[in-house]
Parts: C-alpha cells; sequence; structure tokens
C-alpha cells in the first residue's frame, strides 16, 4: 500500500532536483527528471486503479501532522474509485503533456523552471486528489493555485502574463476565503478534518442550524455552500471565471495541463467528493446545478466570437465545467466525474493541438490570421477535428456519452433540470458552432497571415504529434466505459465503478424520453457543425453581416458581457484607491513608520548613552566584575 | 600553647608577604617576596598534614611559576614602566572590594554552624599509610579521569604557549 | 588546637589581598602575580578543611588547583608576551582593545 504514496512524491522528488540543480547542471536536460517521475507516478496510479478495481479502498494515515488539543489532522492518502479515476485522470495527461513540452518548450531560456514548476503542480493536483483529510485537500487545493500563478506568469518579463497571473490569484483568493471558511466550519461542526468521519457523521447535524448575524442559516447549507465558493473560484464559475481566459498568457502545455484538464477540475472533484454533504442540502445543489448551468450557456456564448484560438478553448473550458456542475448539481455524481474524464482528454487535445499550431505561426493566435494549415499540418488537424467532433458530441465519440448522460440526468432531474436541460442543450449547439468555426477559420480556406509565415509552416515535431495521437485515441475512446444502458446492457461501467462513492445516479424518465433527449443533443450537435460550415466556408460574408445587424448583440458576447470591465469599476479600483489613500498614505506612512523608526530611534538613542560604560579597559571590567560578586554574596547573606 | 604561636607567626608573616607581593614597584621584588610566601604557606601546608602538597607547592610554585614570571620579567625588559605610577586610577573603588571581601568572609564564618561528619582519613590513618601513598591511592582510583584530563590541560597549555609566544615569521 | 576558622580568616586575609592587587596595581604581571595569590588562599582552605574534616578530597583538589594554574600561568604569560609584541606596554589601564 505504501509505495503509493509515492505516486505525488516522485513529481515532488523531480521539482526539488529540478529547481536546486537546474540552473547550473540540468538545464536543458530537466525532462530528464520530470518526465520518468511523472510516468512512474502513471504506472503506479494504474497499479492503485486495479487494486481499487479489484474491490480494495486505501485509508493510510501516514503521519500525524497537526496534533492541537482536538484539533488533529494526518497526512494520510485515501484512494477509492472516485480518487482512482482522478488520479489516472492527471497522471496520464500529464505525462503526455510533459512529453509535448519537450518539444514546445525546446529552447527557452527557464526550461528548467518550467519543468521544475510542472513537477509540483503535478505533485500538488495529487496531493488534493489522494488526501483523505480537508486540510490536506485545502493544502493541495492553495498549491494547485500557487503553481497556476507561477505558470501563467512563467514568462514574467511580459507585463501582461504576469498580470495574468496576479489575476489568477486574486481572482482564486475570493473562492478560497470561501472554501478556508468552509473547512473550518467542517471543524466545528464534526470535531474532525477526516472525509470518513465527517461524511459518516454527515447524517447527524441534518437540520441543525448555526447563528450568523443573528440569522439561523442550516449548517449543512453553509458548508456545503462555503466549499462550493471554493469550486466556484477554482474550475471558474460566474462570477469568479474572469481569471481562465487571461490565464492563456501562459505557455500552452500550461493552458492544457492547468486551465483545461486538471486543476479547473479540482472544484468538481471537490464537490463530488462531498457528495455526502452536499446530497443533504437541496439548497446547496440547486445552487450548484444553477451556477453550472448558467455558467455552461454564458461561457458558451462568449466562445461564439472570439478571435483568439486559446481563448476560445479557455470558453470552451469554462463551458465544459459548467456542464460538469449541472451534473453534479442535480445529483449525478459519476455523470459529472464522467465529463471530467473525458473532457480532460479532448481539451488537453484542443490545447494542444492549438500549441502545435501557435508553434508553427511562431505565436500567432488570431484566428482570422489563419487559414488553410490542414495541408501543412495533417497530424495537428486529424487530431483536433477528432477532439471537435468529441466536444460537439458526435455519437461513438467520447464526448457524446459523457455530455448525453449529463443532459438525460438533468432532464430527469424535476422541473428545474427541464430549464437546466434547455440551456445545457442551447449551450451544446454553441460548443459545436464554435469548436468548428475555430477548425473552419484556422485548417481550411486561404491562408492570411504574412507570407514570412507562410514560408516558415510546418509540421510540429514528433515529440509533440505523439502525445496529439495518443490523446486523441483518449478523445475517441475513453468515453467507451460509460456507454448508457440504453444503448448497452451494463455498458456504463464507469457510473458503477463509481457507485459505491457517489451513490446511483437519481432521476426517473421513460425510453422514449432518453431516445429523445439523446437524438435531440446529436441534432443541436450537427446542426451547430453545419452553421459553422455554412458561415465560415460557404457564405463567409454572412458572419459580418450577422454582425452589422446585431451589432448590440456582437459587441456584448465580443466584449465578454463587460465583466472585467464591471469588476475593474466596481472592485479592483476602489480598492486600489482605499489601499493608496488610506493605507498607504495614512495607515502605513504615519502609523506603520511612525512604530518602526520610532523604536530603533528610541534604542539608538539609549545605546548612544550606554555605549559610554564600555571603556574597552580589562580593570573596569574587573572592577564591575568584583563588585557583581559581592552583590550575590551579599544577597546570600543578608536575604537568607 | 605552641601551635597557636606557630600559627600566628605564620598568620601574620604571610599576610604581611602578602601585601608586600602587591605593593612593590619592582616586579622582580614582588616575585622574591612571593618566593618567601610560598615556602611560609608549604609550612602550613606540613603544619596541616599534608606533606605531598608542601613538596609540590616548593617544586611547582616556587620551582617552575616563578622562574617562569622571572624569565617574561626579564623578557620585557621593563626598566622606565618602573618610575611610573605605582596604582590605577581607580584604587579606592579596589580596595573597598577587597574590604568588602573580608568583611563578608568574616560574617560567613560566624554563620557557619553545622560541619559535615569527619570522613575516614583521620591524622592517625594517614601518618598510618603515609600521606604520599594516602593521596596516591585516591588518585589513581577515584579521581583517575580528572587526573588524566588534567594531563591534557597541561598539554594544551603547553602547545598554547609556544604557539601564543612564537614569533611570527611571516611578518 | 588551633580552630579551622583561623585558617579560614587567614585565608580570606590573603584572598582578599589578591584582590586588590588585582584591582588596582597597573602592572599587568603584578596582576598576574595577584591571581597566583588569590589561588594560593583557595588552597590554604582547602588544605584546612581538608584536615579539619579528615576527608583526602581537599588535597586532591588542591593538587589540581595547582595544576591549572601552572598551566594559566604558562598561557597567560604567553598572551602577555604575544600582546607586548605587538604594542609595547603592560599597563593595564592603557590596554582597551576591547573596547569595539
Amino acid at each position: 500500500m505504501l509505495e503509493y504514496t509515492l505516486i505525488p512524491l516522485l513529481p515532488l522528488i523531480a521539482f526539488v532536483i529540478n529547481i536546486i540543480f537546474g540552473r547550473n547542471y540540468i538545464k536543458d536536460k530537466a525532462h530528464w527528471v520530470s518526465v520518468p517521475a511523472v510516468i512512474g507516478s502513471f504506472v503506479l496510479a494504474v497499479a492503485a486503479f486495479m487494486d481499487v478495481q479489484s474491490g480494495k479502498v486505501i485509508n493510510i494515515n501516514l503521519y500525524r501532522w497537526i496534533v492541537s488539543g482536538d484539533f488533529n489532522v494526518p497526512i494520510g492518502f485515501l484512494i477509492d474509485p472516485l480518487t482512482a479515476v482522478m488520479l489516472i485522470v492527471v497522471t496520464s495527461i500529464s505525462s503526455l503533456i510533459f512529453i509535448y513540452s519537450i518539444g514546445y518548450m525546446h529552447g527557452d531560456k527557464g526550461y528548467y523552471r518550467f519543468f521544475a514548476y510542472l513537477s509540483l503542480f503535478v505533485f500538488s493536483m495529487l496531493t488534493l486528489v489522494m488526501s483523505n483529510n480537508f486540510l490536506l485537500l485545502y493544502f493541495g487545493w492553495e498549491a494547485v493555485g500557487l503553481c497556476s500563478y507561477f505558470l501563467i506568469g512563467f514568462w514574467f518579463d511580459k507585463k501582461s502574463a504576469a498580470n495574468a497571473g496576479k489575476k489568477a490569484f486574486i481572482v482564486n483568493r475570493f473562492g478560497d476565503f470561501g472554501f478556508g471558511l468552509g473547512v473550518i466550519l467542517v471543524f466545528l461542526t464534526f470535531g474532525s478534518l477526516e472525509y470518513t468521519k465527517v461524511f459518516s457523521d454527515a447524517g447527524s447535524v441534518i437540520g441543525k442550524t448555526i447563528s450568523i448575524f443573528g440569522y439561523e442559516v442550516n449548517t449543512i447549507t453553509l458548508i456545503c455552500l462555503l466549499l462550493f465558493c471554493g469550486a466556484v473560484g477554482k474550475s471558474a464559475q460566474l462570477p469568479l471565471h474572469v481569471w481562465l481566459p487571461d490565464a492563456m498568457e501562459g505557455p500552452t502545455p500550461v493552458s492544457a495541463l492547468i486551465h483545461a484538464a486538471t486543476m479547473v477540475t479540482a472544484g468538481v472533484f471537490m464537490v463530488a467528493r462531498c457528495n455526502p454533504l452536499f446530497s443533504l442540502s437541496h439548497t446547496a445543489m440547486t445552487t450548484v446545478a444553477v451556477v453550472g448551468g448558467v455558467t455552461s450557456i454564458f461561457a458558451a456564448s462568449i466562445g461564439l466570437v472570439q478571435n483568439d484560438i486559446k481563448r476560445i478553448i479557455a470558453y470552451s473550458t469554462v463551458s465544459q465545467l459548467g456542464y460538469m456542475f449541472l451534473a453534479l448539481g442535480v445529483g449525478a455524481y459519476s455523470a459529472g466525474i464522467f465529463h471530467l474524464y473525458t473532457h480532460a482528454y479532448f481539451k488537453a487535445l484542443l490545447f494542444l493541438g492549438s500549441g502545435s499550431v501557435i508553434h508553427a505561426l511562431h505565436d500567432e493566435m488570431n484566428i482570422q490570421k489563419m487559414g488553410g494549415l490542414k495541408k501543412y499540418m495533417p497530424v495537428t488537424y486529424w487530431t483536433f477535428i477528432a477532439a471537435s467532433l468529441s466536444i460537439a458530441g458526435i455519437p461513438g465519440l467520447a464526448g457524446f456519452f459523457s455530455k448525453d448522460e449529463i443532459l438525460w440526468r438533468a432532464y430527469a432531474g424535476g422541473d428545474a433540470g427541464r430549464w437546466l436541460w434547455l440551456l445545457a442543450t442551447i449551450a451544446a449547439f454553441m460548443t459545436a458552432f464554435y469548436s468548428f468555426r475555430l477548425i473552419f477559420l484556422t485548417f481550411h480556406g486561404k491562408f492570411r497571415g504574412t507570407h514570412e509565415q507562410e514560408h516558415h509552416l510546418h509540421e510540429s515535431p514528433s515529440v509533440m504529434t505523439i502525445p496529439l495521437i495518443f490523446l486523441a485515441i483518449g478523445a475517441v475512446a475513453s468515453g467507451w466505459v460509460g456507454i448508457p444502458p440504453l444503448l448497452m446492457e451494463h455498458g456504463d461501467r464507469i457510473g458503477e465503478f463509481l457507485a459505491p462513492v457517489l451513490g446511483p445516479p437519481k432521476g426517473e424518465g421513460s425510453h422514449a424520453e432518453e431516445w429523445m433527449v439523446m437524438g435531440l443533443s446529436v441534432f443541436v450537435g450537427l446542426a451547430g457543425i453545419f452553421t459553422a460550415y455554412i458561415m465560415y466556408l460557404k457564405k463567409t460574408e454572412l458572419p459580418y453581416k450577422i454582425g452589422e445587424k446585431f451589432q448590440a448583440v456582437y459587441k456584448l458576447l465580443y466584449n465578454k458581457y463587460w465583466i472585467d470591465e464591471l469588476y475593474d469599476k466596481t472592485i479592483v479600483r476602489p480598492v486600489l484607491s482605499v489601499s493608496e489613500k488610506i493605507i498607504l498614505g495614512f495607515f502605513d506612512a504615519k502609523i506603520i513608520e511612525g512604530v518602526v523608526n520610532g523604536v530603533p530611534n528610541l534604542i539608538g538613542a539609549f545605546s548612544q548613552r550606554l555605549r559610554k560604560i564600555q571603556t574597552g579597559m580589562l580593570s573596569h571590567y574587573a572592577v564591575a566584575m568584583a563588585l557583581g560578586v559581592l552583590v550575590i554574596i551579599g544577597a546570600v547573606i543578608f536575604l537568607k | 600553647m605552641l601551635p597557636e604561636l606557630f600559627f600566628a607567626y605564620f598568620a601574620v608573616t604571610i599576610t604581611g608577604l602578602s601585601i608586600l607581593v602587591i605593593t612593590r614597584k619592582n616586579p622582580v621584588h614582588s616575585v622574591l617576596w612571593m618566593l618567601v610566601l610560598f615556602i611560609h604557606i608549604a609550612a602550613l601546608y606540613v603544619f596541616l598534614n599534608a606533606e605531598f602538597l608542601a613538596a609540590v607547592q616548593i617544586i611547582v610554585y616556587a620551582g617552575a611559576i616563578l622562574v617562569l614570571f622571572l624569565f617574561v620579567i626579564m623578557l620585557l625588559n621593563l626598566r622606565k614602566e618602573e618610575i611610573e605610577q605605582k596604582f590605577q586610577k581607580q584604587w579606592p573603588l579596589g580596595m573597598l572590594a577587597g574590604t568588602l571581601f573580608i568583611l563578608f568572609f568574616v560574617i560567613i564564618l560566624n554563620k557557619f554552624a553545622v560541619f559535615p561528619a569527619p570522613g575516614e582519613y583521620s591524622i592517625q590513618a594517614i601518618q598510618g599509610e603515609g600521606n604520599i601513598m594516602v593521596i596516591g591511592k585516591v588518585l589513581y582510583t577515584e579521581y583517575l579521569l580528572p587526573f588524566e584530563i588534567a594531563s591534557l590541560v597541561l598539554l594544551v597549555a603547553i602547545i598554547g604557549a609556544v604557539v601564543l609566544a612564537k614569533k611570527k615569521i611571516s611578518e | 588546637m588551633v580552630p579551622l576558622s583561623w585558617y579560614i580568616m587567614l585565608s580570606a586575609v590573603v584572598f582578599s589581598i589578591g584582590v586588590i592587587g588585582f584591582l588596582t596595581r597597573r602592572n599587568l604581571i603584578i596582576v598576574f602575580i595577584s591571581v597566583e595569590l588569590m589561588l594560593n588562599a583557595a588552597n590554604i582552605s582547602l588544605v584546612a578543611f581538608s584536615h579539619y574534616l579528615q576527608s583526602i578530597k581537599g588535597q586532591i583538589m588542591v593538587f589540581f588547583i595547582i595544576t591549572v594554574a601552572a598551566a594559566e600561568a604558562a598561557i597567560g604569560l604567553a598572551i602577555l608576551i604575544a600582546f607586548y609584541r605587538n604594542n609595547p606596554t603592560i599597563k593595564v589601564d592603557e590596554i582597551n582593545l576591547l573596547k569595539g
């Protein structure tokens, strides 16, 4: 059992080696440290998966981390079906992305640093998913946030990258603050932070309330909403989604690893992990579902009109994460995790494919300046097609199974579920549309960039294309473990595998309705592709006409609903001006500096007088010593 | 009566010699008075049945340490130092400290009340076996380790003295 | 029989004279000699206690004190010579190298 602790430790060791020896010794051989480490983790993760599949649940405490009165936190690992799935997702995707990075980051001056941070990130993420208590989860959660800061701002000499890193970190703080409060409240309520204890006691606190500013609030609901705050921040849901598109300033492998496949799924994982708590609170569940549903259509609509290749995919990520939360919110936890798992493959593939394109075009990211890349980059093109078909929900591919599962669970989830289902279906249409808009603008038609760029167009090296092919296989085939029972008896193996942790999915419905939902989802997917085909390949003037006609809507979407500007006006500027005027101008300058300078000045003045005693004369010290001895003897004699 | 008279002579002489030692202008005189003082202290040790220590006192203190002092004084060649002021400016403070020490000792002495029971080495026992025999037995059994450490201390002192006092060749 | 307290008193007087010499003299060599004087004062009282309490341990202690005194004199005088080589003075109140 103990060898599974190596799963997070191997990347940590790689990090330590790279960060210490990277600068002077390892330099551009950093991948020889990190890649074997993460592949080792992958192999162990597969072994752990096999173990769990044979029915074992591993829960070991390695070390007593904090012991303080009743507060007792171990460092320990829990490997159950949910963790096993996450381990496979995280380690397999990271392995492929690490290999891809060898080609993509080749020649970068921070090469060793990049692999060091990536390794640290993988360590944090694995700690997060493997922990068996809330505090270690919180540790992984924050460590993941820290790594994302390092990696988004990896090219810190570029101002926009440094700013994006800060933005991601600060926006995440809002969510993490709630999450931290949630963890504290869990301890206050249950007296323990260990999953097993908390979840088994969850039933006993139903109906209990806690008083906040005079309002009686249901404890479980409050815990769930606070925890969900963290998930909203980390998984970039409304209203804290603003950091994710900006995070695309980082190197593309980072976008793929952190902002598509793994880190942003931490929120989904956490809610699924806490399903015994969430299931007890109807309010919290509804909140999760509504936030997820609204985010999915909101982000998809922004994605329709963006021109930056990575931002389109980023908004697509936000939208797909919305799907996952929708699934969690309607109680279909395993459907959410299933979508997380398939999404990781095709979204990592999309990002790495776009990275390949950007690499070929020497850092050009505007899809309006691309086009016709199909004949230059066949591998990238075909793998991109596979990912896009998958995300559009074309039958047989991974995205179809998981998305259909979510749509069906939403539909079966009652009246509110019907509305969410409607939103999600419209979002599915948009997803198909913008995915293929991206493909048609990038790979089809004529090349619209400069002549210089066209001259240098080339397929990426095989160290980059081979991970793409592997991911494409994942994007096509990873869904085959979750075929709905409607199509195949016992086809939903992942659902059955996860059932011991996440419970059986809820919701009832007839076969006819299920066929209808499935048919409609396929139809909207095809319709989206077809619309994109008409608009961007057949009648290329059409997008401009539509843009002209609905200028207000176009501007609204193009400017992302002006949310960044709204935050800038209502939060960032007031905070900045308060900081500058009150904190910096008064508090810092007068009070802090007054104290900070006053104390040494006082001590300095005192010392000026005291140093006169320091004559350096041996005999003066001897006299002082003799008198001191006399005082002591006198004290012994006279005070006794 | 005889022992008291004997002690009185030694006490007065030792005190007088001590004062002479610390008041002489010329350090050579001080050292020579010190020699006389050490011989008197050695005699006092014999009076207290410590013949071995009396011998050591003469050999080590008078024979070795004082000779070392004399050597150093001659090495330094202190002619012009002699004519200058003997005492430091702070001498009243030093006197005060010394007087207070005597005062405190008197007070402490008056507070002595309880003595531990006499040990096994009575005068007869020591005389029966011989003073050197007794010290040797205790020193090489009970105090073997401190004895060895003392030899180490002396070794360090020899090496240290050589290292400190030798001329730096490079300068 | 001479009482123990006489010896102790003698020891105290010699010790105090040593202290006075140590604190008042300017000549560094005489300061050293005063230290030896104080050690001898301690030795007198130890031997006296040894005799009156019929314990040999006092004499053993004196033996060690003489050893340490020899070492101390050797090292101290070596330091003095090394010092005199750099600053040709042995006047205590002109030595203020301890001042930072």
